[in-house]
């Protein structure tokens, strides 16, 4: 690790996959500065930011010239360029195709039905002041739900971790994910045990960067609390 | 032992999985899994690929599902040329950027218009609502638009000179709705290039080869029993309805 290299990490912490990034980073101690971007506040949509990134997403990381959109793409990278513990993203072939198998699988499964819960729960309703849509949150639940008992019978079974013995960058990502209907105050792993213990030996394998990088989550938990009591309170 | 590879040429994963062991000469047993006999619901396929889909690799006791997780595990055990998928880490990511994004853009919007297409029509008697047709192609129409101005720019291929894993997984899924009689390449001469320079770096035969199933699905789709769609409708109703 070169002295003096800093990466520049353009994100928000409400957004799972920058939380997922942001623990890595804290966690293996890469060096790293924040930049922080808005997303409530439409900052993602600046003709300055979309220089960075064109897909208006983030995060995006900046080293040195080089600019890397996508967080797994970023996590592998950082997991490759700086010297951190091999098992966040293995180099023998098979554990590293357990690890690209799941973060291949987590795109069109775990991110978009656990994002949804929260975008009808918490999003939209704050955006466009209107209730939840009860029948779209039921299926969006249902389709969460099957999710959930793919990742326990085909990825986790009896393993420690998503992808073996060891935490990887799999696991920062499936987390994140499932944090995010907490801002609604929904433990979406209530009923789930055995993904209730991995969550819990993700968050010791993490130590304080898990609730440093949700901190932002359970703000959002903490004010959709209140806009609720106070809405109840007003029928 | 040699590796299995099971495939439906139908599913544009299993069509770059496919090109990359042929082309590269990857020795393996294709074992055909037909989407349409509903046969990746069986017992046996289900011990091979645990979540049930197409491609699935075997290779002895090692089984794992994904394309892009099947193509990067082969080009390491077969020590493919390094174009593929470069050593040079800042390339690399460029590809893994690509391979990341592409899951809910080009293929989910290209996967949505064979359904809408071909398959909702044929297996639920109805043709989908203009409006929803619409919104489908637009979004389909942005993330081409994405593809050309953002990861092709004025580079011959999505990274580097030669053509990767990235364009690989991109021709495939925009190939597909080519299934569906829909020609995302008019009007795109800059995308047409391109899709004829990997043409050219595949090899026409290959490439015609893994296509022609998909390219003759509207005729395919003519001759099917109904009755054997009927597998299908759960998923439709949940996707499109």
């Amino acid at each position: 690790m070169a002295t003096g290299r800093e990466v520049q990490l353009y994100l928000d912490l409400l957004s799972q996959p920058c939380r997922a990034v942001h623990i890595l980073l804290t966690r293996t101690k890469i060096p790293h500065r924040v930049h922080s971007v808005a997303l409530r506040k439409g900052e993602h949509r600046t003709s300055e930011f979309s220089k960075l990134n064109p897909m208006q997403k983030v995060p995006v990381l900046v080293d040195g010239g080089f600019i890397l959109r996508e967080s797994d793409a970023i996590l592998k990278y950082l997991a490759t360029t700086f010297d951190i513990p091999e098992h966040w993203y293995p180099w023998q072939p098979e554990r590293r195709a357990r690890v690209d198998e799941y973060t291949a699988w987590h795109h069109s499964n775990t991110r978009p039905h656990a994002a949804k819960v929260f975008m009808l729960e918490v999003l939209l309703p704050a955006q466009l002041g209107v209730p939840v849509d009860r029948r779209r949150l039921d299926r969006a639940l249902s389709d969460l739900d099957v999710t959930l008992e793919r990742l326990e019978s085909m990825f986790l079974r009896r393993q420690p971790f998503l992808c073996g013995d060891d935490i990887t960058v799999a696991d920062l990502l499936a987390v994140c994910e499932l944090m995010q209907p907490l801002g609604s105050g929904r433990d979406i792993l209530k009923d789930r045990p055995q993904l209730r213990r991995w969550r819990s030996r993700v968050q010791s394998a993490v130590g304080e960067s898990f609730d440093d990088a949700h901190a932002v989550l359970f703000a959002v938990r903490d004010r959709h609390r209140a806009r609720v009591i106070k809405g109840q309170g007003q029928i | 032992m040699v590796v299995e590879l099971y495939l439906d040429l139908f599913s544009q994963p299993c069509r770059s999985v496919f090109i990359f062991a042929k082309k590269n000469n990857i020795p393996f047993e294709f074992k055909k899994v037909s989407l349409m006999d509903g046969e990746h619901f069986g017992d046996e396929f289900g011990k091979i690929s645990k979540i049930r889909k197409v491609p699935a690799l075997r290779d002895g006791d090692f089984c794992l599902a994904e394309s892009v997780a099947i193509m990067l595990y082969l080009a390491e055990k077969f020590q493919t040329p390094d174009r593929w998928f470069p050593a040079d880490l800042r390339l690399r990511s460029r590809v893994n950027e690509y391979l990341s994004w592409q899951h809910s853009a080009i293929r989910m919007h290209g996967s949505k218009m064979l359904w809408m297409r071909l398959m909702i029509p044929k297996i639920m008697g109805i043709d989908v609502p203009k409006e929803k047709m619409d919104g489908a192609l637009e979004d389909l129409n942005a993330s081409l638009t994405l593809i050309e101005e953002n990861f092709l720019q004025d580079r011959p291929f999505i990274v580097g000179d030669q053509m990767s894993l990235a364009d690989l997984v991109a021709i495939v899924e925009i190939m597909q709705p080519l299934g569906a009689g829909l020609d995302v390449f008019e009007g795109r001469p800059k995308l047409s290039a391109w899709r004829d320079r990997v043409q050219a770096s595949i090899g026409k035969d290959l490439f015609d080869e893994a296509h022609r199933g998909i390219l003759g699905a509207q005729d395919s789709m003519k001759q099917l029993d109904p009755s054997k769609l009927e597998l299908f409708k759960p998923k439709i109703l949940r996707l499109f309805f």
